[in-house]
């Protein structure tokens, strides 16, 4: 699936930035909570949940980049945004130089067709009624990118055999029902990949799958990143996987990314105390090493109400008086690595 | 498989309305379920075997459809209505559960046996109030008057690190972390000397998971509870259990104590599956996964369950059944490259499951 570059140049692009993709700049996603009617007439301000609470990162060409954090820290909902499907309330996100809010419908389209999505349950992602070939297929017939019936088929069977599904040929006329869980998630990522896309924003793409299936899709977007050159953007709760197949990890809490860096930098040299208590309560298969938990009390706060200062203070086991009053900045540690806590 | 069922219980024959002599609290031998299907039986459980002292934890691993679950809805007679125990015996404290009627369940399930769901949001009813869901079985089991099952209640939420004040709550209301805690706190609303887990913590964040864990922790050593974990994650079993055991295809494949199948996992499918787990600590590597797919219980391989999927075969894996090997003091192994003692196996009589069992 080699792909020319130059063939799919018709979206305007600024010059090439180097290797980064996505330049995503102090990013904001608000939704407005809905009040009753007197409620709305009484109180003056207006309440929002803070998704994601002004981030700013970037996706290099080629990587495994890594949004993880406990449900509703606003990985998701960043994965969603960088794609168009939620609207940003600010900030900006560059694709290619580009910025994508200001995407006319056109340029939307083609956009869409570089940038796709995996969701986490293979169960519920696909058309119970449609065959494997006319799930792999849909992209290009809306699309539009097949100038004829061969060339489509063609594609298909590659993006099939590509995810694994061997002989493709075999599968073409099957229905969902007829494929294991595993076998269903190759479909979605033949599904995604059937675009040659440049990135694809995979939301717990692995989450639903039992162990031994698990690992075999991990590869396959490896093997993806390196033969097609796509980039991903993993979302998982779990940072061991992350720590496993990307080349990048964001952590984020609240709506905020509180450390960001080389996957292996951030693991073995976790700065932020978040990072630090999520790695140690990571699960080791090894009954005889013995590890401290950092266990956090309580819960992630509701994103409408967020501590003031260090949103973290609440819950962070070194947390000083400052914490709460001061809303960290990013520190520099070196390289790639950046933490955002006032104490480093 | 159909061994008749009279043949393992010597003890409970001459004095039926005695206690039963056997080892540890819980004593599952050669359980064997099965589900009626109209293409015929799937050998869902077969011949499982373990035991469980007082205060001790033990792990059921294994991917899904290894028959973990449906071993612990065997102990509690919970199986669907096409499942039905064929042979095997579970002692509980010196009572026969195998041999109970729905009656005499009724008198263990919740009051000696209670079991944590996966899914609290799907466990609870979500139209009544969680705490008036937990005063039920209190009722029910202890007699005890509304307020004073709210009461003991209230004492439970306190106990699993929930605020009293959303005992009221109904189950929307609470996190899936707090769902979780509530489903806990019904779980031990009456004393119950063994708790079931079926994947407590599976749909649960890390950190909540983490928490949960030590919870049940804590409260397994506070009121000397013995604990069966059903968990597709073998990490989570190595922090919290003393003891595991590994199934595949409804039969045991490796038990023993949880160094004994870490840190010298004999069984080829335990050793592939502990490497198809990351280990953040260790050196950073790709984890493996197992090729192929778990055989078809309707009509298991004559041979060994996993030797299509083994890289370790040769050709009498594919006829002969292996039996189970002690290949250290309390270390059980389903493999016939292992070495060591054959235990008496398929009916594991009651004397091997003697001395096995003393881990």
């Amino acid at each position: 699936m080699a792909t020319d570059q130059t063939e799919r140049a018709d979206l305007k692009l600024a010059p090439e930035t180097g290797d980064v993709l996505f330049d995503i700049r102090d990013l904001e996603v608000y939704f407005p909570i809905h009040e009753s009617f007197f409620k709305s007439m009484v109180s003056t301000e207006k309440k929002f949940v803070k998704a994601v609470d002004h981030i700013s990162f970037q996706v290099m060409k080629g990587e495994i980049l890594a949004l993880v954090g406990e449900s509703g820290c606003g990985k998701t909902t960043t994965g969603r945004t960088i794609l168009r499907l939620e609207e940003a309330t600010g900030g900006e996100i560059l694709y290619k130089g580009q910025p994508v809010r200001k995407y006319s419908s056109k340029e939307l389209r083609e956009y869409r067709k570089r940038a796709q999505i995996i969701f986490q349950d293979p169960y519920n992602s696909i058309n119970p009624k449609q065959t494997i070939f006319d799930i792999v297929a849909e992209p290009l017939e809306v699309n539009g990118v097949c100038s004829s019936e061969r060339e489509k088929e063609e594609k298909v069977i590659t993006a099939i055999s590509e995810a694994g599904l061997r002989p493709a040929t075999e599968y073409l006329y099957r229905y969902p029902h007829e494929l294991s869980g595993g076998q269903r998630q190759r479909v979605c990522i033949a599904g995604a990949t059937v675009l040659d896309p440049d990135v694809i924003v995979a939301d717990e793409p692995v989450a639903s799958l039992d162990v031994s299936i698990r690992n075999d899709i991990l590869k396959l977007m490896v093997e993806e990143k390196e033969k097609l050159g796509v980039t991903y953007i993993f979302i998982t709760h779990d940072l061991s996987l992350a720590w496993v197949i990307s080349d990048r990890i964001a952590v984020m809490y609240l709506g905020r990314i509180v450390e960001i860096g080389e996957t292996e930098e951030v693991v073995a040299n976790p700065k932020h105390p978040y990072t630090k208590a999520l790695i140690s309560v990571i699960p080791v298969p090894d009954p005889l090493a013995k590890r401290e938990h950092v266990i956090l009390k309580g819960e992630t706060p509701n994103p409408e109400n967020i501590p003031s200062g260090c949103r973290f203070h609440p819950r962070c086991p070194e947390a000083i008086d400052a914490c709460k009053e001061i809303d960290p900045e990013d520190v520099h540690i070196g390289g790639d690595h950046y933490a955002a806590c006032i104490r480093i | 498989m159909a061994k008749s069922a009279t043949k393992a219980k010597p003890a409970s024959e001459k004095k039926p309305v005695e206690r039963i002599q056997h080892d540890g609290l819980l004593d599952v031998r050669g359980l064997t379920t099965y589900f009626k299907l109209g293409s015929g039986n799937v050998k869902a459980v077969q011949d499982v075997s373990f035991t469980v002292a007082p205060g001790e934890s033990l792990g059921l691993a294994g991917e899904s459809g290894c028959g973990k679950t449906t071993a612990a809805l065997s102990i509690l007679k919970l199986l669907p209505e096409n499942g039905r125990v064929v042979s095997g015996e579970v002692l509980f404290d010196g009572k026969n559960l195998a041999k109970r009627t729905e009656y005499g369940m009724s008198k263990i399930r919740w009051k000696e046996i209670s079991i944590i769901f996966q899914g609290a949001m799907n466990a609870l009813n979500p139209v009544r109030e969680t705490g008036k869901q937990i005063a039920e079985p209190i009722q029910l089991h202890e007699g005890l008057s509304e307020k004073a099952a709210m009461a003991r209640a209230r004492e439970l939420y306190d106990l699993v690190g929930i605020n009293p004040k959303r005992l009221m709550d109904f189950p929307h209301q609470l996190s899936g972390g707090m769902r979780q805690r509530a489903m806990i706190a019904m779980a031990l609303a009456c004393n119950p000397k063994l708790v079931i887990g079926d994947e407590p913590t599976t749909a649960l964040d890390v950190m909540v998971q983490a928490q949960i864990l030590e919870l049940i922790g804590r409260l397994r050593k506070e009121l000397d509870l013995s604990f069966v974990l059903i968990s597709h994650d073998l990490s989570v079993m190595a922090e919290t259990c003393d003891k595991g055991v590994v199934m595949y295809a409804g039969e045991v494949v490796e038990s023993g104590t949880t160094a004994d199948i870490f840190n010298h996992a004999t069984h080829p499918y335990t050793r592939q599956l502990i490497k198809a787990f990351p280990n953040i600590h260790e050196k950073r590597e790709m984890v493996s996964s197992i090729k192929g797919d778990p055989p078809n219980l309707l009509n298991p391989p004559p041979g060994c369950a996993f030797c299509p999927r083994c890289d370790e075969r040769d050709d009498t894996c594919f006829t002969d059944h292996p039996g189970l090997i002690e290949v250290e003091q309390g270390h059980f192994v389903r493999c016939s490259h292992a070495k060591g003692r054959p235990v008496a196996s398929p009916a594991v009589g009651d004397d091997t499951a003697t001395d096995a069992k003393e881990v």
